[in-house]
């Protein structure tokens, strides 16, 4: 990829170890805890799945259960070692499958009240189970591979990007089969208003939703067929994005690593800065949640784009990048290699700013040349889209331009009727033909284009990495956390010990045993924990079949 | 006097309308006739179908023309402006209100209910506003309380009262299946049954709130798309001083 703008490498390299080291102290932390979603998502990778009949799910079931039973939990009681543990025994004990099983848990069945068995026989069953959940994944992301492979050069590039949002998946299926018909690479299926919010998800296919559709792993499953036959039919291999954040981040991970999704809108600071949710929670839960993904080959999106729905996209467009550096670290520390980091921007800059296109160039060049191997997610105008859709098909328009002259990765389209109503079939329509008639009109427009040495773009893109720079540093000596809870994103102040959620984190004991984080960390390549659960129970440190890392 | 208008094309009462929409059939002839009677029976005189376009197998877009006789008497018509006074800048305001009060006007603002979208909350209340125009926590005679989004109804009263606020301020943007109508319902039957809701000023907010619907519903005030802080400032300080004199 050609570079334009002469941007100082030793700056780059600056701001990438100020991150890294910004990052490191809240690693520590995140190494030493779980929390109840991890939990959860643990035991799903293992087989547990379905809901009682008042509708909560199983997972939900027995974390709570284990935790009601010993109010000591969080300082060391049963779950210290790992809910896992007790699931896989009361499995051997009842003698069937994991499905009769999860039957058992919805009737009523609590698996901690059964004492722990023979530890090498629940080791060996946890190890079996955790090939069976984890080889679905692989195969997953084989079966994923293998047909990119078949259908290569058939997508849009960038990707061209839809979300559909009807609150009845039923409905959602033939707003996504149009839209991918009509040329989508990538559909997303955007959540109910309230689910990021939710201590559990919930179970089945819904037909109810507010602003959205809820992700279940039953809406999951419907979707990915829909778009695997339209695929079939297109030869183009169609992606199916959901949301893996708020208070559920690692169990819909989960539940889309299972059900072969291809990105997740996962970001490491969003809960915490415009979710409210406990900035400790979200930590852990992130690093989770993105060893799944990167196990299961799925790209992330991560949402710089709200930091400039609330602050002033040219004045503040320096925290944009600082997010960008930090969820790269955080992705690199979870074992996500660049190429399923598709870090978030947008042209949110307002448009009667005099140049304005060629600041958005300039920031959008920038983020391609300093994450030159990272898909990018680009996400367009919506704070200034005002209900002239005529204006706003003009803004949409530049919007696909700066994608396309730029080499982005990843283009959510922008929908004339953006602040007005949730799309109608017919604006995906308009926009997708917009993005393909710009597109397809200066394919070639990357090559052939460079900038002014001392001009505009060029100066505007080093001015921002210099005050990104500086702002690292000031996080930097304050500390991440720190400097959230004093309001230095997005112009939002967090307490450390406030937000939702911050009752779900349990401290690990010595005793902890989760053999889907061992074998996530094996697998990718990560240093793991010292102890495991059979080390120090049974002195029997080999552990065959439960990889380490 | 009537004065009857109809739309304007390019010549006086042509009645020329530019529509647009999608029909659950495959594009072709048989649709584009169908659309054409459709435009046809809501009342217009002419139509043409100037483009069709297949959104997918069952669904095709159409673009069209219209030509209507039907015209409206412009003298007749009502708008409601309780809420189009921004007469107030932010200076000005800040003078009303240190020269009738003699102290802060506190005012309490967010997004409830589920609905995750501080968008127009921020627009109103933060310090750097929307637009060119500054939001309300730059009003230095203006205590503002900015609590985001999410927040229970119950909260926000609570908060309210903790902090004594003179008026408060609700944002709801989501209006799938009309569930900001029944968050803004039920906080106005909390504060009833608390027999505060005379204590605040209520006003309603977002992008499909209008003043009507908000009075009907039990509010001072609602104010949609293209209001800023200087119209909710201005409201807010007159209905104030309008208080003070009952």
């Amino acid at each position: 990829m050609k570079e334009k703008l002469g941007l100082s490498k030793g700056k780059i390299a600056e701001a990438r170890s100020l991150a890294s080291g910004i990052v490191a102290p809240v690693l520590d932390f995140i190494d030493g805890h779980t929390t109840v979603t991890v939990e959860r998502a643990t035991l799903r990778i293992a087989g547990a799945d379905g809901a009682d009949a008042d509708g909560v799910p199983v997972p939900n079931l027995i974390v709570d259960q284990l935790r009601a039973a010993d109010p000591a939990t969080l300082e060391g009681g049963a779950l210290e070692g790992g809910a896992l543990v007790h699931y896989v025994n009361a499995l051997i004990r009842t003698g069937g499958g994991t499905a009769d099983l999860n039957r058992r848990i919805a009737e009523g069945y609590r698996v901690g009240s059964e004492p722990l068995g023979d530890r090498e026989a629940i080791r060996r069953k946890g190890a079996q189970l955790v090939d069976i959940g984890l080889g679905k994944v692989k195969a997953n992301r084989m079966q994923r591979s293998a047909k990119m492979e078949e259908w290569k050069g058939r997508n849009n590039d960038p990707l061209l990007y839809l979300i559909v949002a009807t609150g009845n998946i039923h409905e959602d299926v033939k707003q996504a089969e149009a839209a991918a018909l009509r040329g989508a690479d990538v559909i997303a299926v955007i959540r109910t208003t309230a689910q990021s919010l939710l201590d559990y998800v919930p179970f089945g296919a819904t037909t109810e939703g507010f602003g959205g559709t809820y992700a279940t792993q039953e809406n999951f499953r419907i979707m990915r067929a829909a778009l695997d036959a339209v695929g079939e039919r297109e030869k183009r291999y169609i992606w199916l994005t959901n949301y893996a954040s708020g208070l559920c981040m690692p169990e819909i991970a989960a539940m889309g690593a299972l059900e072969r999704l291809d990105m997740m809108l996962n970001d490491s600071m969003y809960g915490i800065l415009f979710r409210d949710i406990n900035m400790y929670r979200t930590f852990v839960d992130q690093k989770f949640s993105r060893m799944i993904n990167s196990y299961a080959g799925i790209t992330i999106n991560t949402g710089e784009d709200n930091y400039l729905t609330t602050s002033d996209a040219y004045e503040k467009a320096f925290t944009v990048l600082a997010s960008q550096f930090l969820n790269e670290q955080f992705g690199y520390a979870a074992g996500l290699p660049a190429r399923l980091m598709g870090l978030g921007h947008a042209m949110e800059m307002e448009p009667g700013i005099k140049n304005g296109f060629l600041y958005e160039l300039s920031q959008a060049q920038m983020a391609r040349e300093i994450f030159s191997e990272h898909p990018l997610k680009y996400m367009p105008p919506t704070k200034f889209m005002s209900g002239d859709i005529f204006k706003g098909l003009a803004m949409d328009t530049m919007f696909n331009f700066v994608s396309k002259a730029t080499n982005q990765g990843i283009h959510l389209l922008g929908m004339l009727t953006e602040a007005i109503h949730t799309p109608f079939m017919m604006d995906r329509y308009i926009a997708v033909e917009n993005a393909k008639y710009v597109m397809n009109s200066m394919e070639s427009f990357y090559d052939e284009i460079e900038f002014a040495k001392d001009g505009l773009v060029v100066n505007r893109a080093k001015e921002v990495l210099s005050q990104t720079i500086e702002f690292l540093h000031e996080i930097g000596e304050k500390g991440l956390l720190d400097a959230i809870s004093t309001g230095m994103f997005a112009e939002v102040k967090r307490p450390k010990d406030g937000g939702k959620g911050l009752e779900g984190i349990v401290k690990k004991g010595n005793n902890y045993w989760n053999p889907v984080e061992e074998a996530l960390k094996a697998g990718l390549g990560l240093p793991g924990r010292g102890r495991d659960y059979s080390a120090s129970s049974a002195g029997d440190a080999s552990s065959a079949g439960v990889a380490k890392g | 006097m009537a004065n009857i208008v109809r739309p304007y094309g390019d010549t006086l009462d042509d009645g020329k309308v530019q529509l647009s929409f999608t029909l659950p059939v495959p594009d072709g002839p048989k649709g584009r006739e169908a659309a054409r009677l459709l435009v046809l029976s809501w009342g217009f005189k002419e139509c043409e179908v100037v483009n069709s376009a297949a959104v997918s197998d069952d669904f095709t877009f159409y673009v069209a023309y219209g030509k209507t006789e039907i015209g409206v008497d412009y003298e007749a018509a009502r708008a409601d402006t309780a809420s189009e006074d921004a007469s107030m800048g932010m200076d000005e305001t800040c003078a009303f209100v240190k020269e009738r009060f003699g102290r802060k006007v506190v005012i309490v603002g967010a997004c409830t209910g589920f609905d995750a979208h501080t968008v127009g909350i921020d627009a109103i209340m933060n310090m750097k506003g929307y637009n060119h125009h500054y939001g309300l926590e730059r009003y230095s005679m203006l205590e503002a309380h900015n609590l985001g989004a999410q927040i229970p109804n119950e909260r926000l009263i609570e908060f309210a009262e903790k902090v004594n606020a003179d008026a408060i301020l609700i944002s709801q943007v989501v209006t799938q299946k009309d569930v900001h109508v029944q968050n803004l319902v039920n906080f106005i039957e909390l504060l009833e049954a608390k027999g505060e809701r005379g204590r605040f000023i209520c006003i309603a907010g977002g992008p499909r709130i209008s003043n009507k619907l908000a009075v009907e519903i039990g509010y001072d005030a609602g104010f949609g798309k293209g209001c800023y802080a200087d119209h909710v400032a201005t409201f807010v300080v007159k209905k104030l001083a309008e208080k003070a004199r009952e």
